[in-house]
């Protein structure tokens, strides 16, 4: 194994699915009940059964609409005032209508909701205004389950393959060039339609620790979605709306919001003080995280310590087992427990990533992108606050639709040259006997991306950035090397990583005004609702480097209230509340 | 630029003696996001699995799927 190989070998098929973590299981399984004659290819760079976000379950649906607990409208309405009103809402009025239906099939498929005394899903607050947070007790099963109905399904999986290139032609989808993770060997795939469930761009920004797969995000997401749409021509949206964590220190997983907060646990600073008055993930929570930690009352703690035995107990059963197992590891090596000491928290890196914040490829509320016959879901897609359900519910969006597209059209023709070209960029780095390894083109490009784009953004610092991300390129270009196949995927996920880490500081340029709180806080500007606000389109130039446009956000379905629109930005708990 | 071998300590750690990629087993390597894992044989002839490159995400799939429990997934050093 990993022993570069020469091989090509060319397929059809009618959809093809990149990326089986989340959103594209849900795509492939939609597409093929909608038209069980198509023959569809699900296609990823690990292995279905265990890949992605949730590859060993998760905790909670954290954006759950349930007839009883909360309405579309409700919904809609604070995930728009939760991202500063540059939502396109008819993807998640949509959404907030048909998820209830996509929570009965999960269920279906054997994953358990909790429920309360009286059989009623038993949904949670913890968001700043709503009722979203729905638990899942056995969580862990999630993986499994929905690979026994792609088998039963009869939906062909290919592993191991790693997308690098979309092909287009006569001005729509084409297919996708494909590379073995473990012998270099090309697989193209010529497809009518391609749906795209890549994930975050989770190898963004280093994280403190320095190791390079120490992410929030699973580190296979390496932002190859976002550079592939990029560089086939489609438009990606509000790049510079980054997402931005809290989390454990160190060990960079989720702290505490959605399992701990309805239990009592919440946020505090060095003192032990509350100083949020909600745990939920957004811009302007982050920007209070941020200016607590540089206020001398940092560092920030996830607080447990006040809870009663049985209930930290639960906690840990649900943290310590489900989403993020080696969490228990973590603290037992730390010698930290709930019961006795807060555990320190601190910013994550950067990354893109919607299903927590809101930026990424542009689609519409069928999840199609500015390609006909591409499509995107999950977290590379720029519907905000996505999460798990938000993957679920729109890459069954996607599904349904390519499989009335795949319907209309033939395979559209491309241009061998391009196959040709991407053959020559691939394997570049296994043609040279010494250079410089991936790991460190990698290292220096995240390390670069936490010096100069980390948040609050300042124009100097963004020009440089752009500067130094120009010399990586040539090294890389002129100069990496991979010795087997496995360091050629590294190789190739660097390259994706550089692309992403150029758009974030293009975006950032772009955009000359503050805003989505810390997420895009721009030092030099102020909120200018005047002259952005709008969507922000990024798509190649005619240089090969990218170009802006603005983009009018749609007109909003749910009307928000002038009193209503700040609301994200009322989340410092006021002093008297603090002390108590 | 001439490349050295830089050591590195892995998080994930198998034992031999339970391990039975030796009877065909795979999971482990078949499982891994990262693919991180691979089978190598030992000095007396018979097969493992074992940590080829220290790209971890500590998520434990491996450990979770592996039939005889042969596989610790342990926190990477520069974060534990
Ligand atoms: C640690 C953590 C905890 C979370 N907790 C919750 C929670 O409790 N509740 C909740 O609702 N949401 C939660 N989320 C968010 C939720 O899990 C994600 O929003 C959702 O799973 C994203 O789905 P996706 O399909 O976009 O991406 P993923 O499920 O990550 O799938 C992406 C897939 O693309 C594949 N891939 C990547 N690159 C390539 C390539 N080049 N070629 C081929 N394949 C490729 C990957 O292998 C992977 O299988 C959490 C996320 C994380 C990381
Ligand atoms: S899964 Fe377990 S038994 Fe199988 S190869 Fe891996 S370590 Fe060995
Ligand atoms: S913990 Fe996860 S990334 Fe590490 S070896 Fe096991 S499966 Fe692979």
């Amino acid at each position: 194994m990993d022993e570069i190989l020469d091989g090509l070998t060319q397929i059809d098929c009618d959809i093809l699915v990149i990326g089986g973590g989340t959103a594209g299981p849900m795509a492939a399984l939609k597409a093929k009940k909608k038209n069980p004659q198509a023959n569809v290819v699900l296609l990823d760079k690990a292995n279905v059964k265990r890949s992605g976000a949730i590859s060993m379950g998760m905790d909670g649906l954290n954006n759950s609409v349930i007839p009883g607990y909360a309405t579309p409208e409700q919904y809609t309405k604070e995930i728009t005032i939760a991202n500063d009103g540059i939502v396109d809402q008819a993807a998640v009025y949509r959404y907030a209508q048909e998820c209830y239906g996509i929570i009965r099939e999960l269920d279906g498929f054997g994953i358990r909701f909790q429920k309360d005394q009286n059989g009623e899903y038993d949904v949670k607050k913890v968001h700043h205004i709503g009722t979203y947070v729905l638990p899942m007790p056995n969580g862990d099963t999630v993986k499994k389950a929905l690979y026994r109905q792609l088998r039963k399904s009869r939906i062909n999986v290919v592993n191991r393959y790693m997308a690098t290139r979309l092909l287009t032609g006569e001005g729509r989808i084409a297919g996708a060039i494909c590379v073995n993770t473990r012998t270099a060997e090309f697989l193209v795939i010529r497809a009518k339609a391609v749906i795209m469930g890549l994930g975050a761009a989770g190898r963004l920004g280093l994280p403190t620790s320095g190791y390079l797969f120490g992410t929030y995000e699973n580190p296979s997401n390496s932002g190859e979605g976002y550079s592939m749409a990029y560089h086939a021509g489609a438009g990606l949206a509000n790049l510079e709306c980054y997402q931005i964590n809290p989390l454990i220190k160190d060990y960079n997983g989720p702290a505490c919001a959605y399992v701990a907060g309805p239990m009592g646990g919440y946020t505090s600073n060095a003192q032990g003080e509350r100083f949020i008055e909600c745990d939920y993930w957004s811009g302007q929570m982050m920007q209070e995280f941020y200016d607590e930690l540089q206020s001398g009352k940092g560092p920030v703690f996830l607080k447990l310590n006040h809870l009663a035995e049985e209930t930290v107990s639960e906690i840990e059963r649900v943290l310590h087992i489900v989403e993020r197992p080696t969490r228990g590891h973590f603290h037992a090596g730390r010698g930290t427990d709930y019961r006795r000491q807060m555990i320190e928290m601190h910013i994550s890196e950067i990354g893109f990533c919607s299903g927590h914040s809101a930026s990424g490829v542009f689609v519409d509320d069928h999840a199609r992108t500015t390609i006909p016959g591409l499509y995107a879901a999950g977290d590379m897609a720029n519907v905000p606050h996505n999460y798990m359900l938000g993957a679920f519910t729109h890459g069954a969006f996607a599904g349904e639709d390519a499989a009335d597209f795949m319907g209309e059209v033939d395979f559209a023709e491309f241009d061998l040259a391009d196959v040709e070209a991407e053959r020559a960029r691939v394997l570049a780095p296994t043609k040279r006997d010494d250079g410089i390894p991936p790991n460190q083109i990698e290292y220096k490009t995240r390390r670069l991306v936490n010096d100069y784009l980390q948040p609050p953004k300042v124009t100097a610092k963004m020009e440089l950035a752009q500067k130094r991300f120009a010399e990586v390129r040539e090294d890389m270009e002129q100069g990496m090397v991979a010795r087997d196949a496995h360091e050629l995927m590294r190789a190739l996920e660097a390259a994706s990583i550089l692309d992403c880490a150029d758009m974030a500081a293009s975006a950032s340029l772009y955009r000359t005004e503050s805003r989505w709180g810390l997420y895009h806080n721009r030092v030099e500007y102020a909120r200018d609702d005047e002259n952005w606000f709008c969507h922000t389109l990024l798509t190649k130039g005619a240089d090969g480097l990218p170009a802006h446009e603005k983009r009018a956000v749609e007109p909003y379905v749910v009307d928000i209230a002038e009193d209503e629109k700040d609301a994200y930005y009322k989340q410092r708990v006021d002093a008297s509340v603090a002390a108590e | 630029m001439p490349l050295v071998q830089t050591a590195t300590s892995v998080p994930v750690t198998i034992d031999d003696a339970k391990c039975i990629a030796d009877k065909g087993c795979t999971v482990c390597v078949d499982v891994c996001p990262l693919d991180v894992l691979r089978i190598k044989e030992l000095a007396d002839g018979t097969k493992t699995a074992y940590m080829k490159y220290d790209e971890c995400w500590y998520c434990m799939p491996c450990e979770a799927d592996c039939p005889t429990g042969a596989v610790t997934v342990t926190i990477p050093y520069l974060l534990k």
